[in-house]
């Protein structure tokens, strides 16, 4: 029997000292990523390091400040295209209810849209049993006084300065976003089983008579949709384009400003503002930029300094600072 | 809240679990092991704690169904889930997280229309993706589970059918109780079954346990008593008994039970008759068993317990933080609520603004503050992070995968690296302040080598053996590991399904499913067990450092002077022989046989050895044969005597007789094996004559038994004879024995063969072995001397155990003889246990036949009842063991292991008090405690060893008063708190003190009373020992010192009398070791040997910490920093709950651009260099005290985000104030320089920078714009009732807009910038001070780090040599006088003279109370 066991673990190999090649080996991969040694960069922050950083920042945000300063502060001069804005303040055109009660799809001609129009809209959504277009508090409430500007010359009459209609939306939103319901000869028969918005004088499809700049892809319009951001915002109007390279775009003169008056803003403590202005390549007037700038810029150089100090009065005191520490 | 109700839910979880198995997850319990637990049975007709099973044969079909019917089968289901119930089950278990239900609430809410602020689908959206991320981990995790429980339940086994009437294949699952299963050689055990048939002769099978509790040694089980005598198979057909045991638990090392024939004759049943799921048979050609436990209620199941579910110190603490920004976020809301009230209230009648409901009515401003309550809560609500969950689950998946993969854990002999068998609390691993560490195979090798000892009063030093092991030191590393690597293959031995197993083990993800399925993994069998199991063969085939011992020389003399004539005229007894001589005889024949050591040679199967030579040996005259029959008939004359002495004596039970019975047949086969004896005796004998020749070579040659074994080929060398211990103390010792040529050749069951140097095989007649248990401390085998044929009982156990059963013999020169030899060997031990030796006491007791009849029968009754048995078992052990003659004593050493002082000295140096908890002598520990430097030679020593609790009270205020007096720093201790705080005090100090307190004391120190002023006092001490502490106070200590305290513990330890220990402390470690798997599967971390530890919680636990709690933080600030941007815009639209950036930007800002550099910064940073943190342990001391997150912390890190975000908001608010900016046009450079901010400020905190970061950091911002680029080319109406059309386009031209986020992200984050660089030149935290080292060139680090070391002691230096001066002198002036024997070792462990001195008079006088049987008055 003795003999049988043995053969049977010789086939096994069941005795312990033979077979020693299949041993596993479960050692761990000596890898710089598994033992967590990857060469790494190790930031160590004091006032020698970054001395250079806070000089450096200072030497480049003064000038860019002093540069955006000056930029912002030629603003003034009414050379190249003016931009006409009317001003509105206190007007909370970034309330909640107010911005998501519009429907995009039905600005974006689509049809079903355009008759029965989201519920976001309610309560203006529906009027007299037919749908609004365009729907909600937005287009509701949109801005509708008239501005016309006179140059008072020598003349008695006065001359009216052209303002320009278009050009003033956001070229994606005139020819992407905004469209007018599709099919039909004219805008009206378009939008002709839907009704006006409730405080509106003129439907939709009578807010300009340039077919182009009609409906939905009214450019006074298209800037009324893009909710501003905060309660005092201007829109643009209008622009009032160059003629010519020699004279000015608004010659120095008296100016004479006709305003319609529609819109109603005495209940909320509004106030309406007309603004002309040209842009520079970083847009409107403002000065905050550019001060926020020089001050930073300065604030660093000083820190930079102070680290200096910091620095060599820390290396001073101890100078086997980096043996003991 | 969160934390109540993840505890809710874990608990839910495990009662959910118990569908299939209510046990499965039943934390192993050590009560277990000390008193029996009635598990809860499942049966129904038999509700009490019994379970009968009944053969599945249908001819007791009826029965069968009536009792056995009921019991679970063999099939396993250890998955959670099936393919219906995955849905709702998983979505219901994910739902008890606190969070999540927070984040259903939010997209619940947002579904009223009333205060609706973003659109329904998208607040689903980041529930959605957290639930989809963990219920895919989930199902992975599952589906693996299920795979392998569909393996395991196809495995084949052959099953009894009545059908065929043979047996035939059936798969695993398809086994039910009361079958009946053939087992061929290496063939996995299916199920709990009792051992009916074996073809071993002897009835014998071994097993091997390793799949299960790691031991590798082979076990021997018994086929059932009545059963081992036929001849045959046992034939299932003519089974008709039943068989009637506890229900199922799951104990490993229990199992009672009766069979019951059909004549109502009961046999007992016994763990030894059990074979257990899981295990493999060897060296048995064949088994028959009857199951009787079946899948899940088998103990193998039972015991697999799943993975353990801790909340971490440092998640507890978040926890916190995340109620407060519940709160922050509640204030929040409210004042949006109030704002929108007073706002609209101003203009109430503007319908502009107060927009009519529908239905044309205006709402009060009151109610529209209400509703914008909830609205606010919608929109703020990414300030309680979501994510923050699901990343610290990933981030701590990752930080495990690197500690796995950390080469510096894998133990090249056991070929076995660090398991984390708890995924969940890594941080806390940097946060440990006290260390609870066991001794022996924790600091200690538990390599037991055999050092010392003294016979009959006799000190045998062994210094040539001594010297070997001195020079052994060295060479230890090669040696051990040629020695070991082919063994180490063994446990290898490839089988097919292996690989299916070690799939899962690859892959972080990979473990955490390993842990859920250790059940599964080890019910395949020992390669299963390899994979999760790095058990090691070791103990087994143990190395040559424990198996080679070289002979005292004295002691061989005596060996010399041993010839067979000092034996032939034994039965006169005409000349005694020299009495120390015999002693010796007695002595090795102790070592040798009183044991349960397995016998295997390495080159052959284990096998009956013994038999096999036997028959081999030819008779040699006609002399011995007539000699043979002399004896024999002596024999025969005793023999029947005995046995009709016995049967008409009372109504024996009829087991009693079977017991007979094979009695009886022993007896017969034992005339044989004696006459074997016999001619070895004689002059004849071949061995005798080789005698003169070989004792010459023995003192030359080390190994001397070979030569003399050459002589008989049949026989395999002594030398390659392989002994396999239960525990290493016992294999210690019976190489020991071999070495004087006294070598155990063979075990059976019925009977061990010695060789005996001189006289030859001896053959002992094994009547009986009463195991070692801790309660008794000391084990007994029982046998029949070949030489005397008297009944001997010899003893082994824990000296203070063994001395107090000694009697003296009769005799006066006797009696005397026996004093002296008592006191000398005490005498022996007190010096052996101060070398940290281990001792043991060996006895022996001669028995007349008269006496051991009597006593086997009441130990019968004992062993086949049922309930109580443990106790009559005890009992009946009582009886035996008493008035024992002592033979000797043995000091067995046990190492400690490599690098162990080192560690020590590391933790101790990183602020982590250290406590031993050993069940050793108080002297073995504290010799320990020196060498492994957990004391120092100057440490003042306080030894706490106290009668009575009133003792113990005045002992401990006495002692606190010292060291008050020490620490004048500390005057009033008003309070515990108090007293604790001042501990680092007392360290700074320089005081170093030391706490001894033996079991007992510990006791009363417990006591509810007493823990004040324990814990006071061991505050006070850097090291404490609790010596001959059970397993229960081990546990209780910890207890004690975790919730008293409030600190984190570890508790490390490597065996089952560690385990509650382990359970009960913050982190428990387990090594893997020598000494079972029990106390790994109960821990937290597995390592291999306790130097790792010091990596893992000077590296790994300071990186752990640091990296998660400042992920946390992170988590916080960017959470904050990011909403209250939408807060401050609230300002501007009259708190409308208006968002300025797209919904989805908004979701997608936290969900996607901003989630992964955290993560990796979690996982990957590293503030100092793994090299330095190991090199100054101080730096530990950061995590301890929570520096890297401190309440402090948390508001300082919410101030800057409020900072950052006003700066983010007012920036651009002020550049586009006036201007024709629209909403999303004005969200899109916040949101932008928001992303900039945040990842620059990660990019501040982070202390190294890889090109993983650089990936993630330059791959997240990427993503963004490309988001926010295709998003707005692509939406054109889509996202009513607005979109950011076209606005990142038209900002990407435009110059302002980088310069507005330049101009922000600078100016955001030149505070902390200016923080962390003043922090960094003018108050460098440690931490920081050693990050300068990591880029110092080696040779300027190695002169830094020496100027550190020796900054660090100039601090301590000038009090300690105060101190110690004080102490000295104190000392010389109270002296050893003291009453309470407190003092100060200044001296070398080895020759405290003055210790002693004072050691004794406490033990004398502890011995005292001992002897007038316990509790004496106290004295003093």
């Amino acid at each position: 029997m003795a003999m049988n066991y043995n053969a049977k673990d010789e086939v096994d190999g069941g005795p312990p000292c033979a077979s020693g090649g299949t041993a596993k080996n479960r050692r761990p991969d000596n890898t710089a990523f598994k033992q967590q040694r990857l060469p790494a960069w190790q930031p160590i922050l004091t006032a020698g390091t970054v001395l250079p950083t806070f000089f450096i920042i200072g030497l480049i945000f003064i000038p860019i400040g002093i540069g955006i300063f000056v930029t912002s502060n030629n603003i003034r001069e009414i050379e190249g295209n003016v931009f006409m804005y009317y001003g509105l303040s206190n007007f909370y055109q970034n309330h909640r209810r107010y911005v998501k009660s519009r429907d995009d799809s039905q600005l974006n001609g689509d049809v079903s849209a355009l008759l029965n129009p989201s519920k976001e809209c309610e309560p203006y959504r529906r009027n007299e049993d037919k749908p609004i277009a365009p729907c909600g508090a937005i287009a509701n409430s949109m801005f509708n006084d008239t501005l016309e500007l006179f140059l008072i010359g020598n003349e008695s009459h006065p001359t009216p300065i052209p303002l320009k209609k278009k050009g003033i939306a956001w070229w994606t939103d005139k020819n992407v976003k905004f469209r007018n319901p599709p099919g039909g000869e004219s805008l009206e028969e378009r939008f002709k089983d839907t009704t006006k918005p409730v405080n509106w004088v003129k439907p939709v499809y009578m807010l300009d008579s340039e077919p182009d700049n009609n409906g939905f892809i009214n450019e006074d319009f298209i800037v009324w949709m893009r909710t501003a951001a905060l309660p005092t915002f201007r829109k643009l109007y209008r622009l009032i384009e160059r003629k010519s390279d020699l004279h000015p775009t608004l010659p120095a003169g008296r100016y004479y400003l006709n305003i319609t008056y529609n819109y109603p803003v005495h209940s909320f403590d509004g106030r309406k503002r007309m603004i002309l202005s040209t842009i520079s390549w970083m847009g409107g007037k403002n000065p905050f930029l550019g001060i926020a700038y020089i001050t930073i810029g300065s604030i660093s150089f000083l820190l930079g300094v102070v680290l200096l100090v910091i620095n060599h009065k820390y290396r001073n005191s101890s100078n086997t600072a980096d043996i003991t520490i | 809240m969160t934390e109540c109700l993840q505890w809710a839910r874990y608990h839910w979880q495990r009662l959910m679990g118990s569908t299939h198995g209510e046990d499965d997850e039943r934390p192993y319990s050590y009560s277990s092991l000390l008193a029996c637990r009635g598990a809860p049975s499942r049966t129904p007709k038999l509700a009490a704690k019994h379970r009968v099973v009944i053969p599945h044969l249908w001819p007791f079909k009826d029965e069968y169904e009536k009792f056995s019917g009921t019991y679970v089968n063999n099939r396993i289901r250890t998955t959670k889930y099936t393919l219906l119930n995955f849905v709702p089950r998983n979505l219901f278990e994910q739902f008890h997280r606190a969070a999540n239900l927070y984040f259903l609430f939010l997209a619940v809410l947002n579904w009223v229309p009333l205060v609706e602020a973003f659109q329904k689908e998208i607040t689903m959206l980041p529930l959605v993706v957290v639930l989809t991320i963990i219920a895919i981990k989930d199902g992975l995790e599952d589906y693996r589970k299920y795979k392998i429980d569909k393996q395991i339940n196809n495995l084949v086994t052959k099953v009894y059918s009545r059908k065929e009437k043979k047996y035939i294949d059936q798969c695993w699952k398809d086994v039910a109780v009361g079958d009946f299963i053939r087992l061929s050689c290496n063939e996995i055990i299916p199920a709990d079954m009792v051992l009916l048939f074996s073809t071993d002769p002897d009835g014998i099978c071994h097993i091997e346990t390793s799949g299960l509790d790691g031991e590798s040694n082979l076990k021997q089980r018994q086929v059932v008593r009545g059963y081992a005598e036929q001849d045959s198979e046992v034939d299932p057909e003519k089974f008709s008994s039943r068989i009637e045991c506890e229900s199922p638990n799951n104990d490993l090392n229990r199992f009672r039970g009766y069979l019951e024939h059909s004549n109502k004759e009961r046999v007992g049943l016994s763990k030894e008759n059990l074979l257990l799921r899981g295990c493999t048979v060897r060296n048995t050609e064949a088994v028959v068993g009857i199951v009787v436990y079946a899948g899940h209620e088998t103990k193998a199941m039972l015991n697999n317990s799943g993975p353990r579910y801790k909340r971490s110190k440092l998640e507890r603490r978040a926890n916190t933080d995340v109620l407060w920004c519940v709160l922050l976020l509640l204030v929040m809301c409210l004042t949006g609520a109030l704002g929108h009230g007073i706002w609209l209230g101003r203009y109430e009648n503007i319908i502009f603004f107060n927009i009519p409901e529908p239905d044309g009515h205006v709402i009060s401003p009151v109610l529209a503050g209400f509703y914008m309550f909830w609205t606010m809560i919608i929109l703020l609500q990414v300030l309680i992070p979501i994510s923050l969950y699901v990343s610290i689950e990933i981030v701590k998946l990752g930080q495990i995968y690197f500690i796995q993969s950390d080469v510096d854990f894998y133990h090249e002999k056991m070929d076995s690296t660090i398991q984390c068998r708890s995924l969940n609390i890594t941080e806390d691993l940097g946060q440990i302040q006290y260390l609870f560490s066991d001794k022996t195979g924790t600091l200690t090798e538990n390599k037991m080598v055999f050092r010392r000892c003294s016979v009959a009063g006799f000190d045998y030093c062994h210094e040539e053996n001594a010297k070997r092991l001195e020079s052994y030191q060295e060479a230890v590393s090669e040696d051990e590991d040629s020695a070991d690597t082919p063994s180490g293959s063994l446990s290898n031995v490839t089988k097919p399904r292996t690989s299916s197993c070690r799939t899962v083990h690859n892959g972080p993800l990979g473990s955490k499913s390993l842990n859920h399925l250790a059940g599964s993994c080890l019910a395949l069998g020992s390669g299963e067990g390899a994979s999760e199991v790095p058990h090691s063969r070791q103990a087994a085939f143990s190395s040559p450092i424990e198996t080679d011992v070289v002979p005292d020389t004295r002691l061989l003399d005596k060996f010399h002077q041993i010839t067979p004539q000092l034996f032939a005229p034994i039965d006169e007894m005409i000349p005694n022989p020299p009495l120390d001589t015999l002693y010796v005889i007695d002595f090795f024949i102790a070592l040798a046989i009183c044991n349960t050591v397995v016998v295997s040679a390495p080159n052959q199967p284990r096998q009956k050895i013994g038999l096999s030579s036997l028959s081999g040996m030819p008779i040699k005259s006609l002399e011995e044969i007539k000699n043979l029959f002399q004896r024999l008939s002596v024999r025969r004359s005793s023999s029947p005597s005995l046995a009709s002495g016995k049967e008409p004596s009372s109504g024996i039970p009829s087991a009693f007789v079977s017991r007979l019975s094979l009695f009886s047949r022993m007896k017969l086969a034992s005339p044989v094996e004696e006459e074997v004896s016999q001619t070895s005796e004689s002059p004849q004998g071949p061995s005798n004559s080789a005698c003169p020749s070989e004792t010459e070579t023995q003192t030359s040659d080390a190994d001397p038994t070979d030569s003399k074994v050459e002589s008989s080929p049949a026989q395999p060398l002594a030398s390659d004879l392989c002994y396999e211990a239960e525990s290493p103390d016992e294999a210690a010792l019976v190489y020991a024995a071999r070495a004087y040529q006294c070598a155990l050749r063979s075990r059976t069951p019925e009977q061990v063969v010695v060789d005996f140097a001189a006289l030859g095989p001896l053959t002992f007649q094994l009547l009986h072995i009463l195991p070692f248990d801790s309660v008794r401390k000391r084990m007994s085998v029982v046998v029949r001397h070949p030489l005397s044929n008297q009944v001997v009982v010899y003893t082994k156990g824990a000296d203070s155990v063994i001395m107090e059963l000694l009697s003296s013999p009769d005799g006066a020169s006797l009696e005397k003889q026996q004093m002296i030899i008592r006191e000398k060997t005490q005498q022996h031990l007190d010096d052996y246990a101060k070398r940290g030796l281990r001792t043991l006491c060996i006895a022996k007791k001669v028995m007349s036949d008269a006496e051991y009849t009597e006593w086997l029968r009441n130990h019968f009754l004992a062993e086949t009842s049922i309930d109580h048995r443990e106790e009559l078992l005890l009992e009946s052990a009582m009886r035996l063991e008493n008035k024992l003659t002592l033979l000797g004593a043995t000091g067995i050493e046990d190492r400690l292991q490599e690098g162990v002082p080192e560690s020590v000295e590391a933790l101790q140096k990183a602020g982590i008090k250290i406590w031993m908890l050993t069940g050793d002598k108080q002297e073995t520990a504290v010799n320990i405690a020196y060498a492994c430097k957990l004391l120092e030679p100057d440490d003042k020593l306080f030894i706490l060893d106290a009668q009575s609790k009133d003792a113990c009270e005045m002992l401990m205020s006495t002692m606190l008063k010292e060291l008050q007096k020490k620490s004048p720093a500390s005057p009033e201790r008003a309070s515990l708190r108090e007293g604790l705080h001042q501990a680092p005090a007392t360290q700074d100090s320089g005081l170093r003190a030391g706490l001894i307190i033996t079991g007992k004391t510990l006791e009363f120190a417990l006591q509810e009373s007493l823990q004040r002023q324990f814990l006071e006092l061991t505050a006070c001490c850097q090291a404490v020992v609790c010596c001959r502490a059970t397993p229960l106070q081990k546990s209780e200590v910890v207890k004690l010192v975790r919730n008293h305290l409030q600190v984190m513990t570890l508790a490390i330890g490597d065996g089952a009398n560690d385990v509650s220990m382990i359970q009960v402390a913050d982190i428990g470690i387990g090594i893997s070791g020598q000494e079972g798997m029990q106390a790994v599967m109960a821990s937290d971390f597995a390592i291999s040997q306790f130097k790792h530890l010091s990596k893992l919680l000077l590296v790994h636990g300071h990186w752990c910490y640091t990296r998660l709690s400042n992920m946390i933080l992170y988590f916080f600030y960017k959470n904050v920093a990011y909403v209250n941007l939408l807060f401050w815009y609230q300002f501007f639209c009259g708190f409308s709950g208006t968002s300025m950036t797209d919904y989805w930007i908004l979701i997608l800002f936290n969900l996607l651009f901003t989630s992964a550099p955290p993560v990796i910064y979690g996982v990957l940073e590293k503030d100092v260099s793994a090299e330095t943190l190991m090199q100054l342990p101080e730096l530990y001391k950061s995590g301890q005290k929570s520096e890297a997150y401190l309440p402090l912390t948390f508001w300082i890190t919410l101030l800057d985000a409020f900072y950052q975000s006003l700066v983010c908001f007012f920036v651009p608010y002020c550049t586009y104030q006036g201007s024709d900016i629209d909403i999303f046009a004005f969200g899109n450079p916040l949101n932008t320089a928001a992303l900039f901010i945040i990842i620059l400020h990660l990019v501040i905190e982070s202390n190294s920078l890889t090109w993983v970061h650089m990936l993630v950091i330059v791959g997240s911002i990427l993503s963004y714009f490309f988001f926010a680029l295709a998003f707005g080319a692509m939406c054109v109406t889509c996202n009513p009732p607005s979109n950011p059309y076209w606005i990142m386009q038209e900002h990407m031209l435009d110059p302002v807009f980088y310069l507005v986020c330049v101009l922000t992200t600078c100016v955001a984050l030149l505070p902390r910038f200016i923080y962390r660089v003043l922090q960094g030149s003018l108050f460098p935290s440690p931490v920081l001070r050693a990050k300068h080292l990591d880029r110092l060139t080696p040779e300027e680090r190695t002169k830094a780090l020496k100027k550190w070391a020796e900054a660090g002691k100039m601090g301590q230096g000038t009090p300690t040599y105060a101190d110690h001066s004080d102490a000295t002198e104190k000392r010389t002036t109270s002296g050893p006088a003291s009453v309470f024997a407190m003092m100060s070792a200044s001296s070398c462990p080895v020759e405290q003279d003055d210790l002693s001195v004072l050691e004794t008079a406490l033990d004398s006088d502890c011995c005292e109370t001992k002897a007038s049987g316990m509790a004496g008055p106290p004295k003093g």
